[in-house]
């Protein structure tokens, strides 16, 4: 069992901690939450990508051609392909809670089926988005 | 006579704050910029599908239009507000030491602050001309 170093006056005791995630085998909705939080805190960071990209905007054309020319590289298109999920993840998880705050959709099925649904759509909508962009390119 | 031997009053029952004196706000602005978020992150996407292969003139041009800059600045402002507190909450997990974690709060609201203002600044530039 996990214990936690603690002192008590000048005495160390191992207190037990509660089991956490080692302990549990991988859910589906317990995944999806690791992932919109994940997710959440790569937009974060991802954020200065948007920021970079509106500066190259406004420096002018050569320095916009040379960042357009690194995130149009493969590196780059891999990076802007795991922002796009990441967005598209992050905003279905969100959605799923507002849902869930006006007290619906909290029996395991709801649950499972919502989780299921948003990893299985995110891949897809995220698919969509660069076929869309590939196509009108 | 109020028969009240404290001097505690109903006040801090009507008000609803806690004992973090923020009450719901936390929560509540991470909802409102969360909803605000997915209409403009929609439109975000659309704008830079439009946008893939276009060149300094055509991008330039685009964000020149007050109907794309205008929704692009609420959407830096929405995000900003949204990824702090979500950070925040982060950090308040996961870091335990006092002066670190206030540390850390700090370097967020500074991080969303200067990430906000140079995107704002960086669009301001683009549709007023420069």
């Amino acid at each position: 069992m996990a214990v936690a170093k603690s002192t008590r006056g000048n005495v160390k005791v191992d207190r037990p901690l509660s089991p956490h995630l080692q302990i549990y085998s991988p859910l589906i909705n317990m995944v999806m939450s690791i992932l919109h939080r994940m997710t959440g805190a790569a937009l974060y960071f991802g954020s200065l990508l948007l920021a970079w990209w509106l500066i190259a905007a406004a420096t002018g054309p050569s320095y916009f051609n040379y960042v357009n020319g690194l995130l149009g590289s493969l590196p780059g298109r891999i990076v802007l392909l795991g922002f796009t999920w990441a967005l598209v993840h992050h905003a279905l998880g969100g959605i799923r809670h507002f849902i869930w705050d006006t007290g619906r959709g909290y029996d395991l099925k709801t649950i499972d089926a919502m989780s299921w649904g948003s990893i299985i759509l995110s891949v897809l909508l995220t698919a969509l988005i660069w076929a869309a962009a590939l196509w009108l390119k | 006579m109020s028969t009240n031997s404290t001097m505690r009053t109903p006040l801090k029952n009507v008000r609803r704050l806690g004992s973090a004196k923020e009450g719901a706000d936390h929560f509540w602005k991470q909802r409102v910029t969360g909803v605000a978020n997915l209409v403009l992150a929609v439109f975000l996407i659309w704008l830079l599908v439009t946008l893939v292969g276009a060149d300094h003139a055509k991008v330039k041009s685009t964000l020149a239009s007050p109907l794309v800059s205008l929704p692009l600045l609420l959407l830096i402002g929405s995000a900003m507000v949204h990824m702090r507190l979500g950070m925040q909450t982060i950090i308040e997990d996961y870091v335990h030491g006092e002066g670190t974690k206030i540390v850390c709060l700090m370097l967020n609201t500074f991080f969303a602050i200067i990430v906000g203002a140079a995107s704002v600044f960086a669009v301001m530039r683009l549709t007023l001309g420069a």
